[in-house]
This record gives C-alpha cells, sequence and structure tokens, in this order.
C-alpha cells in the first residue's frame, strides 16, 4: 500500500479551470464501462454537469483501454468538456493495472502538479510478456518508482484481490479507493448510491466497494508472500528415515552458509523426488563445488546446488503420477478452484505418453535398444501414443496413478534414469573441469541447466540450446569473457522459442 | 442478439416535447431521427456505430408503432442502396455504417444515389473510425463526398449539436436534392450528455404506403443521357442550393469576437479540442467563451465560399485545424483567397501533423506555434516565456510492454489457430491471408497466422493469385460475418468458378461478433424479426463447392488439426472449405452465465468446468502461452528458490472451454493441465460415491506419506 500526500489541499480541489478531468486505463474486460457509469451517475446526482467518453469496439478486446470523464458544477450554460484526456491536464488517473498506470505516466496523464494516481498494485500480463520461454514479466518496481515522481498523490495497492475475495470485479474496489482518496467532492453514500442505481451485481459491488475504500482509509500492508525459512527441514516419516534426514541436513550445515538455504531446498526435493540414499548423492555432487568455491564468493555452490538438484528431479512419469496422487494436492486445488463442501469437484488430468516416456519407463538395456530402432519406437506410438485423460478422483484412474507414483524404487534401473545420469555427469565433469580455473566460468556453464524444461518437443528443445551453448562454451573458454560470453547465450536462448535470439548471439560471438 | 442490449435505454425514446434526454451520442442520434419523421432506417454494424444498429434493433417495437422501417441490411453496400427509396417518393431515410471502409464498400451505391439525386431526405449516420482505438486504416472519408457531390456534415460533438444536425441533414439534403452524410467521430459516438428532446413524428408517407402508388421517372436513372445531365444539375442547381441553405439556416457558426487579428477554421467535431487548448491558454472559458474568433464548420462539404471571404476579411491570419490527411478543406480556402487576392496568411498543416489524430497536445502544440508567429501578444507570459523547468519523469517507454487487442478468454476461434500452428510445425509454413474480423488477431503474438487482411470477406479472394496451388496450399481465412456480407460472391464463388487449389477457412462464431455480436443469416438464435438459421455449409455447397468439412465444436483440437491436414494434403485439387463452428465466448457467457447462476441458487444440479495447472509438475517453459494467449491463462512466480522461470497458472476468469488441455495433448506439450468440474447440487448417490472413493484414496495416500519423507507438501 502506498499512499503518498505531498500536495493534499491542491488536489481536493477541482483543476484551475473549474473542471475536473478524470481518466481510467483498463485492460478490456476489466469493467472499465461499469466504472465510468457509475462517475456520471454520481456526478449528475451532485448536480454536476458531467460528460464521458469511450471507445468501444474491437479495441476493447482485451486491449488497453482509455474512459475519459470531465464535470464542472452546473451553472446556467452548458461547460465545453473535451473528448480525450490530454498530457499534463488530468486531475484523477485510475489505472485498473500496474502497468496501464505506467502506461499512464509515459503518455504524460500523470504529472506532479495536479495528478492523483489511483492504481491497482497487481499485474495482468501482457502477451509479450507470458509468451517468452524464460522470465519476460516487466519490471513494476521501475513503474512504481516513476510513479512516486510524477504523481502529486499515488494510492497503490492489489485492487484486482480484495475484489475477487468480495466475489466482484476490480470496478468496485477502484470506486471504493476513489471515495476513500475524497479527490472529489461527494461523501461516500453518494458513490454507494450510485452504485445502487445500476441494475446487476448491486450487493457484491457494495462490498468490493467498501473493501476498496477501508483498504484505502486504513493504509493495508502489502500483503506480500511470507518468508518462508528454508532451513527448516520440516520433514515427517519414519524414525529410521527422519535420522538419515537429519544426517543428510548436518552434511548441508558444512556448506558456506549463504548457500546453505538453496542446498536445502535443493536437498528436500532431491529426497522427496527418489530417497534418502538419492540426497547423499546430490550433496556428494554438490560438495567438489563448494570446494572450488571456498576462495571466490558462494555464487559457484549456490547455482551447483540449485542446477544440481533441479536436474536430478528430472520430469518424468513416476514423478508426474506421484505429484498427482498427493494428499496435498487436493488441498490445493480445493482452495484455488474455491469448492465448498456441498459441491464435489471431478478432476480429469490431461496426459499424452510417446514411446520415448514408455520406454524411458523400461529396464536400461531394453529400453536402449528399443530406443535405437525407429520401426519399434514407431510401432509402440502407435500402440500407446494418444490423449488420454484420466479421472483421477475415481479410484481406477487414481490406482493406475498411484502405483506409476510408486515405482520410485525401480526408478533408479529405468533406461530415463540412465540417460539422466549420463546427461548430468557429462555437464558436471565440464563445469568442474574449469571450477578452479575460472569458477565464474563453471557457475555460468551449470546455470545453463535453466534451458533445460518442459516435455517432449519442449524438452527436446531445450536440449538442443544447452547443446549449442555449450559447445558454443568449448570454443571459447580460454577466453576472458567465457563467463559474460555464456551469459549472453543463456539469456537469448530464453528469449524465443525458435532460438532465433540464440543464433544471433552466437553470431555476434563468433565475430567478436 | 447483440452484445449490448439497449432495451431498458429505448424507453428514453420516447420522451415528449421538453424533456430531458441524459445518454450517449448514439442514442440522442436515433432519438433525432425519430423527431425528423424518419421513414426508414437501416445500416450495417461496425465501431464505432455499432450501438447504433443495436439501439435500432432494440428499438423495433417503437419503429413499427411509427410505421418506420428498420432492415439490418446485408452490408454499407445494400444500406446505401436502400435510399433508393428516397430517390421517387418524399419520405426520410437514413442509414449508418462505419467510415471510411463502410463508404468504401457504399460507394458504388453512395455514387449512383448522388447522380440520381433524391426528393426526400437521404441521410447517412457515418462512425468515422479515425484515430486512438481505431480498428482500420486510417484515412478520410471526406474524398467521397468531394467526388460524387454529396454533402458532408461534422457536427460539434455535443448532444444538442448533432441532434440538431440531423434535422438540419435532412433539411438541407431535401433542399438540394443530394444525399447529405453526418459524420460523427469515435468519441462522438459514446460521447454522453443531454438535450432537450421533442415529439416523435410519424412519417407523413409510410414506405407500406407509398407501395401503394408506386412512382417512377426515367430522368433519375444513371444512363446516357440522364447521367451528362445529373453531373451538370449538381454543379448547377444542387451545389447552389446548398450553399444557399447553409448559410441562410446558419448550419456553421461562429464563436468569439466579429473583430480579431486571427481567427480560427475548425472542422466541427475539432470544436471542444479547441476550446479546451484556448482555456489552458487563458483564451477561453469553460463556457467556450473565446477571445479569437472562430469559424466551426458543421458543414465541411461543401464550403460556403461567402462565408469564408466574410471570415477572412480583415484578418492577418488564419488558421485550418482538419484532422487528416490530405487537407482538403485548407486546399481550398487557399484557392478561395488567392482568387479573391485576399492576403491573409493561411497556416494548417504547417504548425499541425498532416497523419494522426488531433490530440489535446497537437492542437495545444500547433495552435500555440500559429498564435506565436502571428499573434504572440495574446499568448500568456507563462507560454510565451516558461520559467519553470518541467520536473524529469523516468521514461517508462521502454518498460511498459503493448497490450494490443486479442482472442478474449475462452474464444472458440484460439483452438483453430492453435490447431494450424500444430499442424504447421508437421507440414512447414502455409501462405495464410486473414480477413476483417476477431480471428485477424491470429495475425499477431502468439499465433501469428496471416499476413495480409484486404477487406471484409476478401479474404479468400486476397490469396487468389495462388489459386493454381504448389508445393504447400495457400490457406485463407474469413469469418461468418464477412462471409455473408461480401465473402459468399467474392470470396468462395471465386473459388469455386477458376478452379482454387486452395483452402479457405470459415470462421463461425453464430455472429458478426467483432462489431459487438449481431446476428447474421447463419446464426442460431431464434430472432423474431430476422431470418437465422441458415447454414454457412448449405450456401457453400450451392455455389458449387464439392470438398466441404465442417466441425461444430472448434475445441477439438485433434479433430481441428486432422481436418487441417486432410485439406492440405488430400489429392483433391478444388477448392477446399472448413466451416469451423462454435459459439462467441462473450455472447455465450453472457447469455448462460445468469441462467446457471440461477440453476444452481434454485438447487439444481449444474457442472462448472475449470481448468488449472499443477505448479509443481509445470517447469515454466510457457509453451502453452505460445498456443494459447488466453488472458485467463497467465504465470505465477512461485516462492521456490530453486525456481528462475514464473510457472503457467489459470485465474479464476476461466471458463472452462477446453482449449488448454486440449492444446497440451493435441501438441504433446506436459501434463500439468488439469480440469476441474465443480458439481454443484449433486446427488446423493453422486455424494456416497465420491465421499467412498474419497475415503480409499486418502487411506492410500496416507499409506504412502507413512512410509517415506514427506516435507509439509512443498514439493
Amino acid at each position: 500500500m502506498t499512499v503518498q500526500q505531498p500536495l493534499p489541499a491542491e488536489t481536493d480541489k477541482p483543476g484551475p479551470d473549474g473542471v475536473i478531468k478524470l481518466a481510467i486505463m483498463a485492460v478490456g474486460g476489466q469493467g472499465g464501462g461499469v466504472l465510468t457509469r457509475w462517475i456520471e451517475a454520481l456526478a449528475r446526482t451532485q448536480g454536476y454537469a458531467c460528460q464521458a467518453t469511450s471507445v468501444a469496439g474491437v479495441a476493447q478486446r482485451t486491449g488497453a483501454t482509455i474512459y475519459y470523464v470531465e464535470m464542472a458544477r452546473t451553472g446556467t450554460t452548458q461547460p465545453v468538456f473535451a473528448l480525450a484526456p490530454s498530457s499534463g491536464d488530468v486531475d484523477i488517473l485510475i489505472a485498473a493495472e500496474m502497468m496501464e498506470a505506467g502506461r499512464a505516466i509515459a503518455r504524460g496523464f500523470v504529472t506532479p502538479d495536479r495528478t492523483t494516481l489511483i492504481a491497482s498494485s497487481h499485474r495482468k500480463l501482457a502477451i509479450s510478456e507470458k509468451s517468452v520461454p524464460g522470465d519476460g514479466t516487466a519490471d513494476a518496481t521501475e513503474v512504481r518508482a516513476a510513479a512516486e515522481i510524477a504523481a502529486a498523490r499515488f494510492i497503490c495497492f492489489d485492487m484486482e484481490k480484495l475484489a475477487v475475495e468480495s466475489g466482484s470485479v476490480i470496478s468496485a474496489t477502484l470506486f471504493g479507493a476513489l471515495a476513500a482518496s475524497e479527490c472529489l467532492p461527494f461523501d461516500k453514500g453518494a458513490f454507494e448510491d450510485a452504485i445502487r442505481s445500476g441494475k446487476r451485481g448491486v450487493k457484491a459491488s457494495l462490498l468490493a466497494f467498501d473493501a476498496g475504500f477501508h483498504a484505502c482509509r486504513k493504509g493495508v500492508q502489502l500483503t506480500g508472500v511470507p518468508e518462508r525459512s528454508p532451513s527448516s527441514s520440516g520433514a515427517t516419516g519414519p524414525a529410521r528415515l527422519l535420522d538419515r534426514w537429519a544426517s543428510l541436513t548436518r552434511r548441508v550445515a558444512e556448506l558456506p552458509e549463504p548457500a546453505r538455504p538453496i542446498a536445502m531446498a535443493g536437498l528436500r526435493k532431491v529426497v522427496d523426488f527418489m530417497d534418502a540414499d538419492y540426497g547423499e548423492e546430490y550433496l556428494d555432487r554438490l560438495a567438489p563445488f563448494a570446494v572450488a568455491d571456498c576462495l571466490g564468493g558462494d555464487e559457484l555452490t549456490k547455482a551447483a546446488a540449485k542446477y544440481i538438484a533441479n536436474a536430478m528431479a528430472y520430469d518424468d512419469v513416476i514423478r508426474v503420477a506421484d505429484l498427482k496422487t498427493r494428499a496435498s494436492r487436493n488441498g490445493r486445488i480445493a482452495a484455488e478452484i474455491g469448492t465448498g463442501p456441498q459441491q464435489i469437484l471431478h478432476l480429469t488430468e490431461y496426459m499424452h505418453p510417446r514411446a520415448e516416456e514408455i520406454v524411458g519407463m523400461l529396464p536400461a538395456g531394453m529400453g536402449t535398444r528399443i530406443a535405437a530402432s525407429p520401426r519399434a519406437m514407431a510401432r509402440i506410438d502407435r500402440w500407446f501414443a494418444k490423449g488420454r485423460r484420466l479421472r483421477s478422483d475415481r479410484l481406477g484412474p487414481f490406482l493406475l496413478l498411484y502405483a506409476l507414483g510408486g515405482l520410485k524404487g525401480y526408478r533408479r534401473r529405468t533406461r530415463r534414469h540412465a540417460v539422466e545420469q549420463a546427461h548430468l555427469d557429462n555437464w558436471l565433469s565440464r563445469a568442474a573441469s574449469v571450477a578452479a580455473s575460472d569458477p565464474a566460468l563453471a557457475t555460468e556453464i551449470l546455470c545453463c541447466g535453466r534451458l533445460i524444461k518442459g516435455y517432449s518437443d519442449t524438452h527436446a528443445r531445450g536440449l538442443s540450446k544447452f547443446d549449442m551453448v555449450l559447445g558454443m562454451v568449448d570454443r571459447f573458454a580460454d577466453r576472458p569473457d567465457a563467463a559474460s560470453c555464456t551469459r549472453r547465450l543463456r539469456e537469448a536462448a530464453l528469449l524465443d522459442e525458435g532460438g532465433e535470439a540464440l543464433s544471433d548471439a552466437i553470431r555476434t560471438i563468433e565475430r567478436a | 442478439m447483440a452484445e449490448r442490449s439497449f432495451k431498458a435505454e429505448v424507453e428514453h425514446l420516447r420522451l415528449g416535447a421538453g424533456e430531458t434526454f441524459t445518454g450517449e451520442g448514439i442514442l440522442a442520434i436515433t432519438k433525432a431521427l425519430l423527431e425528423s419523421g424518419v421513414g426508414y432506417v437501416g445500416g450495417y454494424q461496425g465501431a464505432p456505430i455499432s450501438h447504433l444498429m443495436d439501439v435500432l434493433a432494440d428499438a423495433q417495437d417503437l419503429l413499427a408503432e411509427l410505421g418506420v422501417r428498420f432492415e439490418a441490411n446485408a452490408s454499407e453496400a445494400a444500406a446505401t442502396a436502400m435510399l433508393a427509396a428516397s430517390v421517387h417518393y418524399p419520405i426520410r431515410g437514413a442509414v449508418t455504417y462505419k467510415g471510411p471502409v463502410g463508404v468504401n464498400v457504399a460507394s458504388d451505391a453512395l455514387a449512383n444515389l448522388s447522380s440520381s439525386g433524391v426528393t426526400g431526405g437521404a441521410l447517412i449516420v457515418l462512425g468515422e473510425d479515425y484515430g486512438e482505438g481505431s480498428s482500420i486504416m486510417q484515412e478520410r472519408s471526406h474524398a467521397f463526398a468531394m467526388k460524387s457531390q454529396f454533402w458532408l456534415l461534422d457536427p460539434r460533438p455535443n448532444l444538442p449539436s448533432i441532434v440538431r444536425a440531423v434535422k438540419q441533414g435532412f433539411a438541407l439534403s431535401e433542399a438540394s436534392s443530394t444525399p447529405v452524410m453526418l459524420m460523427v467521430r469515435i468519441r462522438s459516438c459514446h460521447v454522453t450528455g443531454q438535450f432537450e428532446t421533442a415529439d416523435n413524428i410519424p412519417p407523413p408517407l409510410t414506405v407500406r404506403d407509398a407501395l401503394a402508388e408506386p412512382r417512377k421517372d426515367f430522368r433519375r436513372v444513371v444512363l446516357p443521357p440522364m447521367s451528362y445531365a445529373h453531373e451538370k444539375d449538381k454543379i448547377e442547381c444542387r451545389w447552389p442550393a446548398a450553399e444557399a441553405f447553409i448559410a441562410e439556416q446558419t448550419l456553421n457558426e461562429r464563436f468569439g469576437p466579429r473583430q480579431g487579428k486571427v481567427g480560427i477554421v475548425l472542422q466541427g467535431g475539432m470544436y471542444n479540442g479547441v476550446i479546451r487548448t484556448l482555456q489552458r491558454l487563458g483564451l477561453a472559458d469553460l463556457y467556450g467563451k473565446t477571445d479569437v474568433p472562430l469559424h466551426v464548420l458543421n458543414v465541411t462539404y461543401p464550403l460556403v465560399r461567402a462565408e469564408m471571404l466574410d471570415f477572412a476579411h480583415g484578418k492577418d491570419a488564419l488558421l485550418v485545424v482538419e484532422e487528416g490527411q490530405p487537407e482538403f478543406i485548407e486546399q481550398s480556402i487557399g484557392s478561395m483567397l488567392f482568387r479573391e487576392g485576399v492576403r491573409t496568411r493561411l497556416m494548417g498543416k504547417d504548425v499541425l501533423p498532416m497523419a494522426g489524430e488531433y490530440t489535446g497536445q497537437v492542437l495545444h502544440d500547433g495552435m500555440t506555434a500559429f498564435l506565436r508567429e502571428t499573434a504572440p501578444d495574446l499568448l500568456p507570459g507563462q507560454v510565451r516565456a516558461p520559467n519553470r523547468d518541467a520536473p524529469e519523469i523516468p521514461d517508462l517507454s521502454k518498460t511498459v510492454p503493448v497490450r494490443p487487442p486479442g482472442f478474449c478468454t475462452g474464444c472458440p476461434e484460439r483452438p483453430i489457430f492453435a490447431a494450424l500452428k500444430i499442424v504447421q510445425r508437421e507440414l512447414g509454413e502455409h501462405q495464410i491471408t486473414g480477413d476483417i474480423g476477431c480471428h485477424l488477431f491470429a495475425s499477431l503474438p502468439p499465433f501469428e497466422i496471416g499476413g495480409s487482411t484486404m477487406g471484409y470477406g476478401l479474404g479468400p479472394a486476397s490469396n487468389s493469385a495462388f489459386d493454381a496451388g504448389g508445393e504447400r496450399r495457400a490457406i485463407s481465412i474469413i469469418g461468418d460475418g464477412g462471409f455473408w456480407h461480401n465473402g459468399l460472391a467474392s470470396s468462395i464463388g471465386n473459388m469455386v468458378f477458376n478452379r482454387a487449389d486452395s483452402v479457405a477457412v470459415i470462421v463461425d462464431n453464430y455472429y458478426s461478433a467483432a462489431t459487438g455480436g449481431q446476428d447474421v443469416p447463419s446464426s442460431r438464435a431464434n430472432n423474431p424479426t430476422k431470418a437465422t438459421n441458415n447454414p454457412i455449409s448449405a450456401a457453400v455447397r450451392g455455389v458449387g463447392v464439392k470438398w466441404v468439412r465442417e466441425i461444430d465444436h472448434t475445441y477439438d483440437v485433434p479433430r481441428m488439426c486432422e481436418i487441417f491436414r486432410e485439406a492440405l494434403t488430400t489429392d483433391y485439387d478444388g477448392p477446399k472449405v472448413i466451416i469451423a463452428s462454435s459459439e462467441c465466448m462473450l455472447n455465450r457467457q453472457r447469455r448462460e452465465k445468469p441462467l446457471q447462476q440461477e440453476a444452481v441458487n434454485a438447487g439444481k444440479r449444474i457442472v462448472a468446468p475449470r481448468f488449472g495447472v499443477d505448479e509443481d509438475i509445470c517447469t515454466g517453459d510457457h509453451a502453452c502461452i505460445r498456443l494459447s494467449g488466453c488472458p485467463s491463462l497467465s504465470l505465477k512466480k512461485l516462492d521456490d528458490p530453486l525456481r528462475d522461470d514464473p510457472v503457467a497458472h489459470i485465474d479464476q476468469t476461466c471458463v472452462g472451454c477446453g482449449n488448454c488441455g486440449e492444446v497440451a495433448e493435441a501438441a504433446v506439450l506436459c501434463p500439468s493441465f488439469y480440469r476441474a468440474d465443480i458439481v454443484h447440487n449433486p446427488t446423493g448417490f453422486e455424494h456416497w460415491r465420491a465421499e467412498l472413493a474419497a475415503r480409499l484414496i486418502g487411506w492410500l495416500q496416507h499409506r504412502r506419506s507413512r512410509k517415506s519423507l514427506s516435507f509439509g507438501g512443498a514439493e
């Protein structure tokens, strides 16, 4: 929650020319039209002349939209109002999403001499942010920082969350925040009457309005993610295994302090993936990097702790089946979907196993022989590979998944495990070989583990990008800027699916 | 059934003399039509005047009471052709569509209508789709008025002015035997305000009555020698009559002092923007009282020469505020002044930009430049010599992502393009063209399918150069709206006649969805006044297409893929038409959601589907998003130090269309997706069975967790 009020006295009044100018920036479908109608109804009932404009049509389909309202006390003649906001000439700007607040600032609609910015801090990601294979999310802190400078007053909290909790949409919480901001010379009751004059969803809207109003007044704390202490083990299980676990955690305690939380998380992940022995293997793999790292910072150990764990806990059929049949999952889904005791929930899982997954489950020797034969693979694909939907809330399909998930003990003998271990060992040995001479490069090599993710084709594409990057690393390993080159390549690889950015980056580095 | 219902607002159309109407511009226009004694109305939807069609459709009871015929015309050409009723009969008619694309389509009829001339007032209400929020190419409809010699009104954007313009438009049309176009800009259509109403007037002669006494006059037919006479008549009679009427009735308005060193000539639609700039410069008050003389052209074609010379008289300089290009009005005024030998300096596109919308900032900059050059003493000191530096605000233009429009949550077109993207991965990239409609969003990320659009219903026609086939077949997309508007003949008929070895995909979402969900002939709803339920398949077969594949559930992505594969690889070398039908989700939700809520409240058993992602199975590669782009499918940052990238997440706006799961399955993405069907008010047996299964499953889960290490559900 941010309420910044350096100039409250000035902004409580209408603009210098007697007109209050209010713009709403929203994403199509957020109820900007409803909010505009409420503001209009409010102004008219309070004896103000009011004009609103909007842009309807195809531009509204999930795109950025703008609504504009002007009002002035009614006189004998009708005031002349503008139809669109001008930069530097807006008194109140309501942004129904954080990047829309950013857009408003970028367009000059928020200025320090007059604008109160009421923005919801939540994000509604644009397609360009969501579709990159890595993390393409735009930086909301930049917008926040700019807003602190650009706005005369800045009111900002997660109004979407409050609205959803009240069973309504964000327009109502925004209206509540507008009322609480006292930017408009009308009392709370008049705002509520405006909502009541609408026909639909009055009760839920009033609830959300109230939530927005009080949140703004009281200054709710930003409900961030509570810090979880990753070092606490929090393990449960039979006493014998808990002893094993305790000895594993003691080994983690021997690592450099800054790397411990992530190593702990890694350890939990691999033990959960397989068993305590696997945890032992994890720490064995991690140890040489911690030793090599003892002279430098802790980055190498941290990277090793993270990416070795992720690689060891690869996504196979057993893991998916195990995760899909856990008790904790039921609770999470019920909370997310919002079901009560009066309703029942049917769950359908979408699976599409291919020959690769099936053969990966076979014993390593047999699996390798079959995988080498395209004809055999094609036959298996014909027999088994098709979309399968499993009703995991029913006993039969549940038992199938449950049985698959219980194959952890057998997993070490599978072909998939052999392939993954070989890949991991090869990769780690490459990192280890430079760990002493160029720890930064070793760190970057380990971080390339981030490229391998997804299933089937996506996984294959990730692997091929990984191979391309590491192939390049071999060629420039002696250069002093090897680490930064590797980083550039990895970041490029995460920019798009097809790998065009990566190919460009490779060409650039080859030329250099 | 349109996206927005005006049933409640339509009641305001019954207001009588001396009452006050409050509402949107388009409703005010409708009310003005009724107060003008209009005899028939029609048009074709398209932003920004879609809602005008919706209002007319919702007002059919009232229209019928007054004896006014309403026609939802098949296209803008059809709408304009309907105005033929005013050629011989003294009946006022009005049609509406968007400009300039609608005028492009209408131009054949419009040229004929203008040549013939009219007896009854003929009014075209044009929504000019220009500037921010527009969805079409940026052009002006003004040129059509100049080439066909009909008159163009551009009233000041407030309700009383717009209402007055409707009435004056009919009168001008009748006084000069010429059709009149009333242009309203995007924001004027949806501007809200108030005006004093008058009584509705039933048409003195209804179209029904007119049929009893048919009239004709071959002198009105566009054939030689009459067509030559029409041209002469336009210039020698109709134009002077129009100028005289405009001047006598003072359709154009003057504001500000009689005398002044400088003056501004502006289109009526620019008035509020110009006044706002003058207000900001301290040269006008809240009510529009201005220190700078203004000549407001509520009629932008033709220009009244005498008025213009009078306004220029005694002034050192004139500024023409004319939005868009080229600067027709400025050129005309320049020519008038030059011919008259007037030395007044003419400015316009030199201080204002030739291209682009005249936003507040643009006008502020341009008008300030004009005044600084020609009358600096008028400017306040602050503007002449700014002494305060504006504070430095960080540049966010690189941070803020663009947010173009896209498919709505649960849109049935999404799986069509997901399937096409999947099939292209197997068979290679194809030559693909788009059309006009929501489906054109497929050309944007994440699908990036289709690289051109040539006009409504012209998708397949725009691929016709590739009709002979080649290594890979050309694919064209067309919507049901475009299909009925123009596509059946121009695109499908063209394919048949030219033996096109290509594929056309007709996206049938049951409505003209992009324009707001108006019915088309193939709509599935029962419309009390229109004939719906005419299948597209019957139409394409009727024009001779032999290879037709229909799918009635586009969300079935594997089936969609299979049809695409077949169409692209079959040996058949004639035209291949795929009709992919599923209802527009926006309209479906609007209809079904309240009913479903009602049923749940009434204790009925209802199954509501929703999708979810198992966050610990999702690896954060976002491949699903690249095949979807659904607003409800977004990302979530996990509180897990081992994870670098955010994972997929489906929010509460999911409507359970199934695309996620289908795509994950068809493209073999990942097993993270699940469908959760919430059963409201389940039966007793269902409860019993679910509880039994839950108990057994719970026992199994407990058994496993007891035997191994677990970590509080974190992983």
